[in-house]
């Protein structure tokens, strides 16, 4: 028993690595309201108000500053600090806030394309050097790629792929740095490395080699930790370290790689053991402890990533999606409630609401109704956090998950994702119809299919077509994400990341779909309405002419729901009959974050009325304004959409809802939205984003941003700064449903 | 297998009755209130639902509805007895709450209608027979049948009154309304609603002339400054 343990109930998490141990042999669970809660400190409020500062002028400017000195790495940069007299958390990912880093590793063309936005130049002995000596994960990915690969990202069949960036959706368990220290961690990788012995095949290979990288990072966080004044190879002794600790952990991460998603796992309540234990032993008072946990959220929402224009578009508002995981039930039945997970949540009103942390709540019917409600009225000032379904993770998942990014859940520490964006398919409906040609650009994607020539589109000839063109997307998919994460491996390892996983990791590959309620109501119409092509003199579809009205999707009406679900079914169980790279499961997501405005652009005008160019509805929404019959008969038809058998990686649903519709009052409108919530999730649902906002005020911060710096809203799987989304998005936003009183 | 004519169903009410409400707007009314925003119900089409149709349909949203049930509103639900009986009774076996959104202006059977309903949100439309039939064009007489009806079974009431400019926003008209609805004996809560000019756009498109269309529209503020009179008369 370590000296920094002492208070600790004992356990198996003494004998190995083993966090979600020590979490449920010592947390407290709280039950209460949110009366305990303390307001913002002195100290708090000085290195947010300079942050603030900093802030306005990077949106302004596009990004504050770029380190063209240096290259991404865990122990590279200087220490640095925001007001270090202030600051009770200390770290930055490099010496100044807000300054970013170069990461080449990815790929050395994106990294010309980001300074050049912002007129920078890189370094010119970094740029010989990865131009002359180091290869980069683009560069091997691109070696590789077929010409159908190449065809199928240009027309943007597959959109997204991390093959030019870092994959990121992978969370390192940050609390084993607080929990065990560095030395211990090293002790058991060595052993690790040891025990890798037998035929050396290339998969013992690669592992006997990753794992030594493994340890090698780990050495680097306790350098850089080093240069902060602190000495992390042992356990924390206290809340504070704890805290600090554990936020080193991240600090690495985030130094190292710049993901699309670096998120930060389930801190709060394993944060909260160490709390109490100070409290109780009058180290801490609840003021110092909201203190620290304000501060260590200042860090996170510091967090940045240099991005190119075209990236911003996709993924508008500079998100960085440090997800949190906040709530859930263990698996014996106890709410994981502390109260510190209403510490973090309290952070939207002592800094004022925010996107990052990307603050995720696991619903569970079983949570304490105080949490509840303090959850719904959060929500309902601050448009801020999002939820989540623990009662249909739990079972897969178990109870020491957290979601990665918006939707995708993975044990921590012993499960890593392969991110893999998503496949549109609207557009290989379209190929369907076509005959395998794009119908934007005019060159053929897919061989082996004939133009359809029938003056009315028949059902089942076009869902027969399209099914087919559905296994060719997903056989193509598979091999184009098998070579993009073998390559990520090769050029552009986690090793921070991964060093804070077990050794013997099982791996997740996320495929996602875009375009879902398009192609629903698309199949509907031709099956319940007459829908006829117009086509141009290549004989391809450009237009649809519809007669007749057809079931929507998101009005709780089976013949189209059923529609949605089939196709979802389909397209995985296609997906699952190919083998993946290091023996990765298939799991599937409906989430397309903003980028759905894009695939939209990127698809010609398809047999729902819906006009080329068109956004898509994010994620599994529905399309705008076609979900009638009111709010709930959208969240149905979504809740219809199944997570256990086919989509683990996630169905994103963001739902905007106006105050007056929910309730006269707050105590009404905290009411009801948990009803909403609990009747939802009920059913199995996955995921809801809530806004509760008028469309009046969206239109209104549209022409005047200036009286609007803080608006944020939930989009898809995260939540933006509505001032910093690009117009085309903010448009996009404004003509979704928004469910009204009527 | 009853069949009904329904116009639509609002899945998230929260307005009418307590609670998370599935609202069932229902075809039909005898009643022509110049201020009504949904005229595209006043004339019971032809029957397009069975009630066990409309049940399961209901049945989709119980996990919603714990605390609160379902409103049966309209149009004038009171028209299509038989449906609505047959409705509640489906509804009954799962124990779901039910309000009734009328104005008290049916064909009969109220004994067995009220039976089923938890609750009454009866709109008042005007408390003077006179006014009645001016903004109506009904008989007063008419709804106070239901109300007696009612007042037998103990029926809870949640009274709405609409406040027009010009028509019942007056101190007389106020004090008239607290002695009228003296008639009504379980009142649990009252409601003064602003007039608003939100259904203008379906007379429109329905083609039917609105005198009231040109009414200023009622101030929110004032409104509750009314009711606040109003409670302590």
């Amino acid at each position: 028993m370590k000296e920094e343990w002492e208070g600790f109930i004992q356990g198996n998490w003494c004998n190995s690595i083993d966090v979600r141990d020590f979490i449920q042999k010592n947390y407290t669970l709280y039950d209460g309201d949110e009366s305990f809660l303390q307001p913002i400190s002195k100290k708090t409020n000085k290195v947010w108000t300079k942050c603030s500062k900093l802030l306005k002028k990077e949106l302004k400017k596009g990004v504050l500053d770029i380190d063209t000195e240096h290259v991404s790495g865990i122990n590279i940069y200087d220490a640095g600090y925001i007001d270090k007299a202030n600051e009770v958390i200390v770290g930055l990912q490099t010496d100044k806030p807000l300054k970013r880093i170069v990461n080449p590793y990815g790929g050395i063309r994106m990294v010309y394309n980001s300074l050049g936005a912002y007129h920078y130049e890189l370094n010119p002995i970094i740029d010989k050097f990865f131009n002359e000596f180091r290869k980069t994960h683009n560069q091997g990915v691109f070696d590789v790629y077929t010409k159908d690969m190449r065809k199928a990202r240009t027309v943007g069949l597959l959109t997204g792929l991390p093959d030019a960036y870092g994959r990121g959706r992978i969370i390192g368990d940050y609390r084993r740095v607080a929990l065990y220290g560095i030395d211990y961690l090293k002790e058991e990788k060595q052993k690790d490395h040891d025990n890798l012995t037998g035929k050396m095949t290339e998969d013992l290979i690669r592992l006997r080699e990753e794992v030594a990288e493994q340890y090698r990072a780990l050495e680097d966080i306790k350098q850089m930790a080093q240069k902060y004044g602190y000495d992390i190879s042992r356990p924390a002794k206290t809340a504070k370290e704890a805290i600090q600790w554990t936020y080193f952990g991240y600090l690495a991460a985030i130094k190292e790689n710049n993901g699309a998603a670096m998120s930060l796992g389930r801190t709060s309540t394993f944060l909260d053991i160490y709390i109490e234990r100070d409290l109780k032993r009058g180290l801490l008072t609840e003021k110092e402890a909201q203190e620290l946990i304000d501060q260590y959220v200042i860090k996170l929402r510091m967090a940045r990533h240099l991005r190119t224009p075209e990236y911003d578009e996709l993924f508008s508002g500079d998100p960085t999606w440090v997800t949190e995981s906040i709530g859930g039930v263990g698996l014996d039945g106890r709410p994981l409630v502390t109260k510190n997970s209403y510490r973090i949540l309290h952070t939207l009103i002592n800094l004022g609401p925010a996107p990052e942390p990307n603050l995720t709540i696991l619903w569970s019917n079983e949570l304490p109704e105080n949490f509840k409600k303090y959850c719904a009225k959060i929500s309902i000032q601050t448009d801020s956090i999002q939820y989540e379904n623990d009662d249909i993770m739990r079972p897969i998942y178990g109870d020491d998950y957290a979601i990665a990014c918006c939707v995708s859940a993975m044990r921590v520490g012993y499960q890593m994702q392969y991110f893999g964006a998503r496949c549109n398919l609207a557009k290989a409906l379209l190929y369907a119809i076509n005959g395998g040609i794009d119908e934007m650009k005019g060159i053929k994607v897919l061989d082996g299919y004939d133009i359809m020539t029938d003056e009315v589109l028949d059902y089942d000839k076009v869902l027969k077509v399209y099914y087919k063109v559905l296994e060719d997307v997903a056989s193509l998919y598979v091999d184009t994400m098998n070579i993009i994460h073998y390559m990520h491996d090769k050029y552009a390892y986690e090793r921070g990341q991964m060093a804070l996983h077990n050794t013997k990791v099982e791996r997740l590959m996320a495929f996602g779909v875009a375009g879902l309620s398009v192609v629903a109501d698309s199949l509907s119409a031709i099956k319940y309405a007459k829908v006829k092509p117009i086509r141009n003199e290549q004989g391809i579809s450009v237009d649809f002419e519809i007669e007749g009205d057809y079931p929507k999707y998101g009005n709780d009406d089976d013949r189209v729901d059923k529609i949605a679900t089939s196709l979802l079914e389909k397209f995985y169980s296609e997906l699952c009959r190919h083998k993946l790279y290091r023996g990765a499961k298939h799991t599937l997501s409906v989430l397309t974050i903003t980028s759905n405005v894009v695939y939209g652009e990127k698809t010609g005008s398809t047999p729902d009325g819906r006009k080329g160019g068109m956004p898509f509805a994010p994620g599994a929404n529905p399309m705008h304004e076609r979900d009638t019959n009111g709010a709930l008969a959208s969240l149905n038809s979504v809740a219809k959409l199944d997570y256990t058998n086919c989509c683990r990686d996630g169905i994103s649903n963001t739902f905007s809802i106006i105050p007056d519709a929910l309730g006269n009052d707050e105590k009404s409108r905290v009411d009801n939205l948990v009803e909403i919530l609990d009747g939802y999730f009920g059913q199995g649902a996955h995921h809801l984003n809530v806004n509760v906002l008028t469309r009046e005020t969206l239109i209104d911060a549209m022409e005047h941003p200036d009286k609007y710096p803080l608006l944020t809203i939930r989009v898809s799987g995260y939540a933006v700064r509505f001032n910093r989304l690009t117009k085309k998005q903010q448009q996009e936003v404004i003509s979704r449903t928004f469910h009204a009183r009527r | 297998m009853v069949k009904g004519s329904i116009d639509s169903i609002e899945s998230l009410g929260l307005y009418d009755g307590p609670g998370i409400r599935v609202v069932v707007f229902m075809n039909g009314c005898k009643l022509r209130c110049k201020y009504c925003h949904n005229p595209e119900m006043w004339h019971k089409c032809e029957d397009n639902i069975t009630s066990s149709e409309l049940i399961n349909k209901i049945r989709r949203f119980k996990g919603y509805i714990q605390n609160g049930g379902v409103t049966f509103s309209g149009g004038e639900p009171l028209l299509q007895p038989e449906f609505l009986i047959s409705c509640c009774k489906l509804l009954k076996k799962d124990n779901i709450h039910i309000a009734l959104d009328t104005a008290g202006c049916g064909i009969g059977r109220y004994e067995d209608i009220l039976k089923y309903i938890d609750l009454i949100i009866f709109d008042v439309k005007h408390a003077d027979a006179t006014g009645y039939h001016e903004l109506t064009g009904g008989n007063i007489i008419e709804s106070e049948k239901f109300i007696e009806v009612a007042n037998k079974m103990q029926k809870k009431f949640w009274v709405r009154q609409v406040i027009v400019p010009g028509i019942t926003d007056s101190d007389e008209y106020l004090i008239k309304l607290k002695d009228y609805i003296k008639k009504i004996h379980n009142i649990e809560k009252i409601e003064f609603l602003p007039y608003h000019k939100l259904g203008s756009e379906k007379y429109e498109a329905l083609n039917i002339p609105n005198q009231y269309l040109d009414k200023e529209e009622m101030d929110k503020g004032k409104c509750e400054e009314l009711f606040q009179k109003f409670i302590n008369l």
